[in-house]
């Protein structure tokens, strides 16, 4: 198993290395408007190209880069969009309020799409199912954006019971704060809820209709005490690491979510980062870093914990 | 016994053998082939015949609308007078409901005056009902009286002011004379009023100066015998011979005069395009049809889905197959590239394009290379293994035993028998190149807004800042969006499961 790891770690640090030289490569061929952008000074332009490092070869910029910023964590300072500021602490500020909104989410929409997946199953064809099944085709399918504006429409606007933004500021944990953030999350979580109930319906369907679950049946469990001890531990197998899988992903958050919200997010720190007159390098190298991680380490996360929760792969891999 | 039967001939007689019942026989009934199966299995599936046919409906909106639909009004894409028409609810061309052009408003006591004078002056009255009227509001310290109403926007528009050469002037004029509607209304008194529906005595806040029976005022200038400065114009209604109204305010020097007008919105809208305003979506911010533009939209979504699953299909089939043939090495090596190029996050790869290519080569292929770059990697792993699924059978064995090349096996043996999970995994891609696409140019981060092109993600994207005050203009690009993707969603399972021989005779 550690072996496993250690080789799908391995791996995924050279992708990621491939990835991130790639992304440098890109970035820096682009034309250097943040030097350009104090007006047609020559002289002017050119000390600022110095100063930020455009004039050595591009080799030599991508072993300092490599230096100090992949290996050292110092990812420069802001050119544009925060004129000055230290791109790293300005990450690690705007990261709290991502994490706070996709948080949330997960905690009301995991149990909740547990919960509706097993009814379902356990409804099987019968008007209960067929209503879920259902609602969660359109669900899935429908955009995050269009709950959004819809939650916006009605809950905000009609309704009047929540603020149209999200409130700035850092106490994530207070009342107020949370209210304003119930129309985000509700947006968020529709999609995860539906995603969620459909593969637990799926999984322990498959599972309910296995013959041990008849053998267990056959011995003289309730059909409550089959289901929690033998179906339920089994469906989660491929459950659970899809769970863990969202919730690395609830870092990287949703762009558009942040967008319409106005959450002071990652997501929005991204896209401000680059449709600005003046795209700010830094932060965008930065954060496709940051995207590239985050996708990989939920990919990991998948794969390992299925070894974890499942002893037929984990003796698998012994061999 | 008779004696008839003792007397038989033996020629009667025939062998008791069910000859005709033979159960070894070829079916009688035609065989039915994969596709033909498929078929029958999928209309089958109520949902997702539904779901084909809604979606038959869009892309048959998409492409007639731009064809049918357009007018003098969409086709003037440059016209900056669209600006006055803009945020104009949907309204149909026969009554129904919702979509007949009112909306509710609560207005202020000026605001009604404004309404009552509309309907005085081009005897249209805006105001559909009055829900309640002088409703007093003492909330902020001052009274103020509210009305609540139902406003026909399209009579509400009111009068806007032009300056038009003096050959358009006459042109409009004609107009006027050949089909007795009345565009251009007379001037009023003071010169700087920039509210053009203002023609009664009001204060410099637009409020109403009333007489004693509560009547506005009308505030015309009247043009004086020998005054040059305003333009007068004789029409039926103009009954008082001595004092002429002006209608127009003249401008500009001698040798290129202009004339200054008010004239009524709508019918100044029959005049220029020809017919009434009426719009089936309304009219955004900009005043642009939302029916004919939400059209063009969805023609480019499609042919952007298509023509991405298209080339995805191309490329992820031949490095698919590539891949699940050989096996060995070269799969190992061919896995490592799309292992890379998976863990690139697609927002980046289509940021990079667009700052690198977009300038060179245009938005859209920008967006269309981003798309091409991660995008065939789903189809070469539902490829690859559908090969490792197939190569191993006899019949491939058969044929290699006969001669066969390696191209010949794969294209000729084991693709055909892939092809409906290929075609499902395509048919599955389109919804999610156009929820992309719609959430790229929403977020702005692609931009194809032009006066001749747009995207839904654009529309929405244009319509988020009015979602209170003008909801329709974010809806029906909304609406589309949610109906495509949930029936192609449905559409795409249904393929699914009639393209898969193992669910044959489970759904009777």
């Amino acid at each position: 198993m550690l072996k496993y790891i250690a080789k799908r770690v391995a791996l995924m640090l050279v992708v990621f290395l491939i990835i991130i030289s790639m992304c440098f490569v890109l970035i820096k061929l682009l034309p250097n408007k943040p030097a350009e952008q104090f007006g047609k000074d020559k002289q002017l332009i050119e000390m600022r190209r110095e100063a930020l490092g455009y004039n050595k070869p591009l080799l030599t910029q991508y072993l300092i880069f490599l230096r100090r910023s992949l290996a050292g964590g110092d990812w420069g300072i802001s050119e544009s969009l925060y004129l000055g500021q230290d791109v790293w602490s300005k990450f690690m500020e705007k990261m709290p309020a991502t994490v706070a909104v996709n948080a949330y989410t997960m905690l009301f929409s995991v149990p909740l799409g547990l919960l509706l997946g097993i009814y379902a199953a356990l409804r099987k064809n019968h008007w209960q199912d067929h209503f879920i099944s259902t609602a969660v085709v359109i669900f899935v399918s429908v955009p995050s954006y269009v709950y959004a504006f819809l939650v916006q429409y009605i809950l905000c606007y009609r309704l009047r019971l929540f603020p149209f933004q999200v409130q700035s500021g850092t106490d994530f944990f207070s009342r107020q704060m949370f209210i304003s953030m119930v129309p985000a999350i509700l947006s968020l979580g529709f999609g995860t809820v539906a995603g969620l109930t459909r593969y637990t319906r799926a999984e322990l369907t498959e599972v309910l209709t296995s013959d041990y679950l008849l053998l267990a049946r056959a011995k003289g469990l309730t059909r409550a005490q089959t289901t929690v001890r033998h179906a339920l531990r089994n469906a989660m197998v491929p459950i659970f690491p899809m769970i863990l899988g969202e919730f690395v992903g609830i870092m990287s958050g949703s762009l558009i979510i942040e967008q319409i919200f106005g959450i002071p997010g990652v997501g929005q720190l991204y896209v401000a980062s680059i449709t600005a007159a003046t795209p700010d390098y830094n932060f965008f190298m930065l954060l496709s870093a940051f995207y590239t991680l985050i996708g990989l380490l939920s990919g990991i996360i998948v794969d390992v914990s299925y070894g974890f929760i499942d002893p037929r792969i984990r003796i698998g891999s012994k061999k | 016994m008779t004696d008839d039967m003792k007397t038989l001939s033996r020629e009667k007689f025939t062998f008791a053998t069910d000859r005709d019942k033979r159960h070894d026989r070829p079916p009688e009934t035609p065989p039915r082939g994969y596709f033909a199966d498929a078929m029958y299995r999928f209309t089958r599936n109520k949902s997702s015949v539904v779901a084909a046919f809604i979606i038959l409906i869009l892309v048959l909106y998409a492409l007639f609308v731009p064809l049918l639909f357009e007018n003098a009004y969409t086709r003037s894409l440059t016209d900056t007078l669209t600006l006055s028409y803009a945020k104009l609810p949907p309204k149909a061309r026969f009554p129904l409901p919702f979509l007949d052009g009112c909306s509710d408003k609560t207005v202020n006591a000026s605001g009604y005056a404004a309404l009552r004078a509309i309907a005085e002056e081009t005897g249209v009255d805006p105001v559909v009902k009055v829900y309640t009227a002088g409703r007093q509001d003492a909330s902020g310290g001052k009274k103020t009286v509210y009305y609540d109403l139902r406003v026909d926007n399209y009579k509400a528009m009111g009068m806007m002011l032009l300056t038009l050469t003096p050959a358009q002037y006459e042109a409009l004029q004609a107009w006027q004379d050949e089909t007795g509607i009345q565009a251009i209304y007379p001037a009023v008194k003071d010169a700087k009023q920039t509210d053009a529906n203002i023609w009664y005595q009001a204060d410099k806040k637009g409020a109403a100066k009333l007489d004693k029976e509560g009547n506005l005022v009308a505030a015309y200038k009247t043009a004086a015998e020998g005054d040059e400065s305003y333009h007068s114009l004789r029409i039926p209604a103009d009954d008082d011979p001595e004092h002429p109204l002006a209608y127009a305010r003249v401008t500009g020097t001698s040798s290129a005069r202009s004339y200054v007008v008010r004239v009524s919105k709508p019918a100044y809208f029959r005049y220029r395009y020809g017919f009434e305003p009426c719009f089936l979506f309304g009219t955004n911010d900009k005043g642009q049809d939302i029916f004919t533009r939400l059209a063009h939209g969805a023609r480019f979504s499609f042919l952007l889905a298509i023509g991405i699953s298209a080339i995805n299909l191309l490329i992820g089939a031949v490095y698919g197959a590539i891949e699940g043939y050989y096996g060995g090495a070269v799969d190992l090596a061919m896995e490592r590239v799309s292992d890379v190029l998976s863990g690139v996050p697609f927002m980046v790869v289509t940021t990079l394009f667009q700052l690198h290519l977009a300038s060179r080569v245009g938005v859209v292929p920008a967006l269309l290379f981003a798309f091409v770059l991660t995008g065939w990697i789903g189809m070469a792993s539902t490829v690859r293994m559908q090969f490792y699924r197939f190569k191993g059978q006899e019949y491939v064995l058969a044929a290699r035993t006969m001669g066969a090349g390696d191209s010949r096996i794969m294209f000729g043996h084991i693709f055909p028998n892939a092809i409906g999970t290929i075609i499902t995994s395509c048919v599955l891609s389109i919804p999610g190149v156009i929820f992309s696409e719609s959430s790229l140019t929403y977020l702005g981060i692609i931009n194809l807004e032009s006066s001749a092109m747009t995207s839904v993600g654009t529309m929405l994207a244009g319509g988020k800042a009015y979602l209170s005050t003008d909801p329709y203009i974010i809806f029906f690009p909304a609406l589309f969006i949610a109906l495509l993707e949930i029936s192609f969603n449905l559409f795409g399972n249904g393929l699914r499961d009639a393209f898969n021989p193992s669910l044959r005779g489970t759904e009777e």
